[in-house]
């Protein structure tokens, strides 16, 4: 019996078609667009302006706060200009041109592809050097990592869990990525082993990658204090709550933070970028995209530079399909869809996804038949039928006591609906302003 | 059987009268002392229950008037300056007299100067389209057509045009009580001072792109060039993030602005259309001021 | 020129369920059902079954057409849920015109009033059919005798009683009025317990057979249109509380009172007041739950979609109270058969329970 979570959960089709694409390098493009805002919390504020020269790695912009995070460059170039430009969000917003010339690197980033696995640092060095590298949580909530490494007053943390289950179907980036750098991410888990003072780690993974569950298995052999965990296949199994929930039997409480009940999650690309910015010295500038559709040529795995544009990348795996529907920046499930290829990838971009266009329009919407279905696959345990007709009549204060912030926009209720009802729709509009509501109280 | 006729008539008849004692009891004990002002005002109210004094309902802005004792930050847009003056009558305080306003869309993207560039397919609501992305055109500022200002209007002052995909203010149903600016998720409706005749003249634009994008989404759209800023002899227009905004209180509606643009993104409505300047009127006024 | 692309919110897949794809799974589930009335009631089902569905689909249609002037839309399987669950809880010899009343009154009072599809709080097959038991007692309670295709249909007013009969619960019920014994009524009609599972006894088309019923109820549970906690919590609460009165009511009094010493006023009340005494006034629990329409409003009419809870802690109250109404009505009630009427009451409690009932939140 594999472990997974107890309320709901539905089982899309998986079509994971790149599971087999080895990592492919993408070539530096001529121009990079860098957001400022690719994190959760404050924009960074930018440091340099047009025509200024700058490095690969070079910091280019500066977290604003506490919860904000450092931005690099990550190419070696002239500053074109800093303007809004368009971004997954469907608005504009600033963000810094560089043109590319040549391939100048900051003098201490170590460019080799050996395994580093001694670990130096003290723990406040570990969170220093990830909080420079302008790290944040690269499975797509972008929550920057040195803030979560930085337990609150008078929390313990028992348990440091690496998310490798990458539930989205169509997505293999952290599949490959565990296959690819495993011993990498180990000493990832070491480190922030140390930074966070966890005794104990447990990666979980997927049961539908059988070949990255196999060869981290043999690695953690090496490593006494991580183990591997299986877990079934069922979305979202990947939400951090569901995960700490089917490890550890403990459940999050309504409103809390994993670290009410002693519990840490990271992303396994947060954890090898975390192993690169410590061992290796370089910030925060690139990250594996999965691109792939039924209809594109060869989807494939990119290690791709921050600020590529995803027009270069739907190119490189043989271009944009003449019917296609959809173009989306993540996942079927929680991905964002976009009007255009004009839009730069950004710290957490984690799949291009091309949907032909007999795919891509919406169920007819019909009448409510009060089936339960949308109650049974929440996986918090909430009436989304009733969220999203709340939601539609702006009824935000039923919304708030029926638990509406509760929900974590997994889509399994849209997804499951007979009669093809917008319930994640209505229920998001009504957790936007029940969100608004409660910060004006504080 | 008459028996019964007459006991059920005794019965049911002592029922009722100890019934209303009962009530009528409870209501002079329970009584709650209500200012005979409050409903004095309430009566004069235009009954609208629309919220736009800020209040929930007439009965409780009638109540804020009476209790506050002074109609500082006070006023009722559907009734408008007539009713507020009555109001000050009665709780013997000094009336407040504001300009009428009326609502204006700022925007004339229709679909011929605006060609769309993506397809939406999600529920038809500007909010939750608004929070998905710009719009299905090259504008991230303008109008998304699905009418959630019609919806708000308690006065049937708002419609959508089939033809141009945009909402039409009706100014005489409009009473400028504000709820279309608070549901538009874009911001683009203002209140903007009525002028005799309903005359307008503003910038139908809110787009902050340079003027070259902004040109391309939308032709009509404002490019932030400054013509109209130059020209302006009361300094009614400022321009900031490359728009123009006329200032309904400071513009005295001279119309010198309206030719200057370029993209005819400034509009003016209610005037008489501009006499054609031909050589034969120029002599006529050459003439005629001899 | 290329197609625009499409955006929109996510998700961005469906699972292709549909509502048209649940009401032909329960169309399907009903089938066996619809075959054992054809075997005993011959003609008389197929026509009881054929005039109420094309009068439901037909009133759906108009009305929404002429009434409500929307697009009309009968082809996602209600109506035809509708109209068969309808014909499963009539007597094979009903009239044409009392079916087609039932149609209108079921589509058009229990369905559409309220809004139509998803709208409505009360099942509409019962509505109709509550209907026509108090407008048409005796057309409604005369069971036609089952003898195959050989069966009389559409009886006229004279033949009634000679080629008619009651269910076994109508017949015990006048029993027991007449001071029989629940033993001697059922010898005297030459019934056996058999015979309730396997359709060969009077009743409407639907209630007969408990095994096809019960093929049904696999069916939907394997296709996850339903879930097992109305039908087990109806079942289970007719089968504990006939069982409770059944024991304490054994022999009057004698068996728990002898052996434990109790003397309990409740038992003295069953016995003395009420005159429920088992197994001579009182039927066993196994009996309760194959006749008089149980097992079809369990299955079939209880877990209607539109007005059941929809939360599992909510349904279980919802068939417990089902089970328990039911009970009440058959043991101490006037009328012989109670799922009908239980059915409706709870579903004028299921706004309720939805309202005050939550599911398990996660975290809990």
């Amino acid at each position: 019996m594999l472990k997974t979570f107890t309320l709901g959960g539905v089982h899309p089709p998986e079509n994971k078609i790149s599971a087999t694409s080895k990592i492919v390098e993408m070539h530096t493009p001529k121009n990079v667009v860098v957001p400022l805002v690719q994190h959760l919390g404050a924009p960074a504020k930018s440091i340099v302006a047009k025509g200024d020269i700058v490095k690969t790695g070079q910091l280019i912009a500066q977290s604003s706060g506490f919860v904000s995070a450092n931005i690099h460059s990550p190419v070696s170039g002239k500053v074109l200009k800093i303007d809004k430009a368009l971004n997954s969000s469907g608005y504009k917003s600033d963000a810094i041109f560089i043109t590319v010339e040549g391939d100048e690197w900051v003098d201490n980033i170590d460019r080799t592809d050996k395994l580093i696995n001694e670990i130096k640092f003290s723990k406040q060095e570990i969170i220093s050097k990830i909080a420079d590298a302008g790290i944040v949580g690269l499975g797509g909530a972008t929550f920057p990592s040195h803030v979560k490494t930085t337990l609150p007053k008078g929390k313990k943390a028992d348990y440091l869990i690496i998310n490798g289950v990458e539930c989205e179907p169509y997505l293999t980036a952290d599949h490959l990525l565990m296959l690819e750098k495993t011993e990498e991410l180990f000493v990832g888990t070491e480190l922030l082993m140390k930074a966070l003072d966890v005794s104990k780690a447990i990666i979980g993974i997927e049961n539908n990658k059988s070949d990255a569950i196999k060869k981290m298995q043999e690695v953690s052999k090496k490593f006494n204090s991580i183990s591997v965990q299986p877990l079934k296949v069922k979305y979202p199994q990947g939400g951090e709550k569901q995960l700490i929930e089917a490890i550890t039997k403990r459940k999050v409480p309504s409103g809390g933070l994993p670290i009410d009940i002693g519990a840490v999650v990271f992303n396994v690309g947060s954890v090898y970028a975390i192993y690169e910015a410590v061992q290796k010295n370089k910030p925060l500038i690139d990250r594996i995209v999965t691109v792939t559709g039924k209809t594109l040529k060869s989807p494939s795995n990119f290690k791709v530079k921050i600020g590529t544009m995803i027009g270069e990348l739907i190119d490189m795996a043989g271009g944009l399909p003449e019917d296609t529907g959809k173009i989306i920046n993540g996942g079927p499930m929680m991905g964002k869809s976009v009007a255009s290829t004009e839009i730069p990838i950004v710290k957490g971009s984690s799949g291009i996804l091309i949907m032909p266009e007999n795919e891509s329009k919406r169920k007819e919407t019909e009448p409510c038949i009060r089936c339960s279905k949308c109650v049974g696959v929440c996986p918090m345990g909430l009436e989304p039928y009733l969220l999203s007709a709340l939601g539609e009549k702006s009824l935000f204060d039923r919304l708030e006591s029926d638990k509406v912030m509760d929900c974590i926009e997994c889509g399994s209720c849209s997804y499951v609906c007979p009669s093809g009802r917008p319930l994640l729709d209505y229920i998001r509009f009504g957790k936007t302003n029940v969100g608004k509501i409660i910060r004006s109280r504080k | 059987m008459v028996l019964v006729i007459f006991d059920t008539i005794v019965t049911l008849s002592g029922l009722g009268i100890a019934a209303a004692i009962v009530l009528y009891l409870v209501a002079w004990k329970f009584k709650v002392y209500e200012d005979p002002r409050i409903d004095k005002v309430e009566e004069i109210l235009p009954a609208a229950n629309c919220g736009g004094c800020g209040f929930a309902g007439c009965r409780n802005f009638a109540e804020a008037c009476v209790k506050q004792e002074g109609l500082d930050g006070l006023y009722c847009p559907v009734g408008g300056n007539e009713c507020m003056t009555n109001i000050a009558e009665i709780i013997g305080s000094s009336a407040i007299v504001k300009d009428a306003r009326v609502a204006v869309l700022l925007c004339n993207g229709i679909c011929e100067v605006r060609p769309k560039t993506s397809l939406y397919d999600g529920v038809s609501t500007c909010s939750i389209n608004a929070s998905l992305y710009g719009g299905d055109t090259g504008c991230q500022f303008g109008c998304l057509g699905h009418g959630d200002c019609v919806v708000v209007c308690d006065f049937e002052a708002l419609h959508m045009d089939a033809a141009t995909g945009l909402p039409v203010v009706n100014v005489e149903n409009c009473t400028a009580c504000g709820a279309c600016v608070t549901a538009c998720p874009k911001d683009l409706f203002e209140l903007r001072k009525r002028a005799k005749k309903d005359r307008k003249i503003y910038v139908a634009c809110k787009n902050e792109d340079k003027g070259g994008i902004a040109k391309k989404s939308c032709s009509a759209a404002c490019i932030g060039c400054n013509k109209c800023f130059k020209v302006c002899p009361f300094d009614a227009i400022t321009m900031n993030n490359n728009l123009a905004y006329i200032d309904s209180d400071k513009c005295r509606l001279c119309r010198k602005c309206v030719p200057e643009c370029p993209t005819n993104a400034i509009i003016e409505i209610g005037f008489p259309p501009k006499k054609e300047r031909t050589e034969q009127s120029e002599n006529e006024t050459i003439i005629k001021q001899n | 020129m290329s197609k625009l692309i499409t955006v929109s919110p996510s998700p961005h897949i469906h699972s292709g369920q549909s509502v048209e794809k649940l009401m032909f799974g329960v169309i399907i589930a009903m089938l066996p059902a619809l075959a054992v009335s054809v075997y005993f009631f011959g003609m008389g089902a197929i026509y009881v079954t054929l005039v109420s569905v094309v009068s439901c689909m037909l009133f759906e249609y108009l009305i929404q057409k002429y009434l409500l002037k929307t697009t009309p839309r009968i082809t996602d399987g209600s109506a035809i849920v509708t109209g068969m669950l309808l014909a499963f809880n009539l007597p094979s010899s009903l009239p044409l015109h009392i079916i087609i009343i039932g149609a209108l009154v079921s589509i058009g009072i229990g369905k559409m009033t309220f809004g139509g599809l998803g709208n409505n709080p009360f099942n509409p097959a019962l509505v109709g059919r509550v209907f026509l038991l108090l407008s048409f007692p005796t057309r409604m309670t005369k069971y036609a005798v089952a003898k195959g295709f050989q069966t009389p249909v559409l009886i006229g007013e004279d033949n009634l009683d000679a080629s008619t009969g009651a269910t076994p619960l109508g017949m015990i019920k006048e029993g027991l009025v007449g001071n029989e014994t629940v033993q001697s009524v059922l010898k005297d009609a030459g019934i056996k317990y058999g015979d309730f599972f396997w359709g060969n006894i009077g009743g409407s088309l639907g209630e007969i057979a408990g095994f096809a019923l019960i093929i049904g109820l696999a069916f939907m549970l394997i296709r996850k249109i339903i879930t097992w906690h109305i039908p087990i919590s109806v079942l289970g609460s007719v089968f504990i509380f006939t069982g409770l009165l059944w024991v304490f009511g054994y022999e009057g009094h004698s068996y728990i009172i002898d052996k434990w010493g109790l003397n309990i006023p409740y038992i003295q009340y069953l016995d003395h007041d009420l005159g429920v005494k088992a197994p001579f006034h009182m039927a066993d629990p196994v009996f309760h739950i194959l006749t008089g329409g149980l097992l079809l409003g369990a299955i079939f009419m209880a877990t209607d979609y539109v007005t059941s809870p929809m939360t599992p802690k909510g349904q279980i109250i919802f068939g417990t109270g089902i089970g328990v109404i039911t009970v009440a009505i058959r043991v101490f009630g006037a009328y012989p058969e109670g799922v009908s009427f239980a059915i409706l009451i709870m579903n004028g409690f299921t706004p309720l329970i939805n309202r005050y009932v939550k599911p398990k939140r996660f975290g809990e």
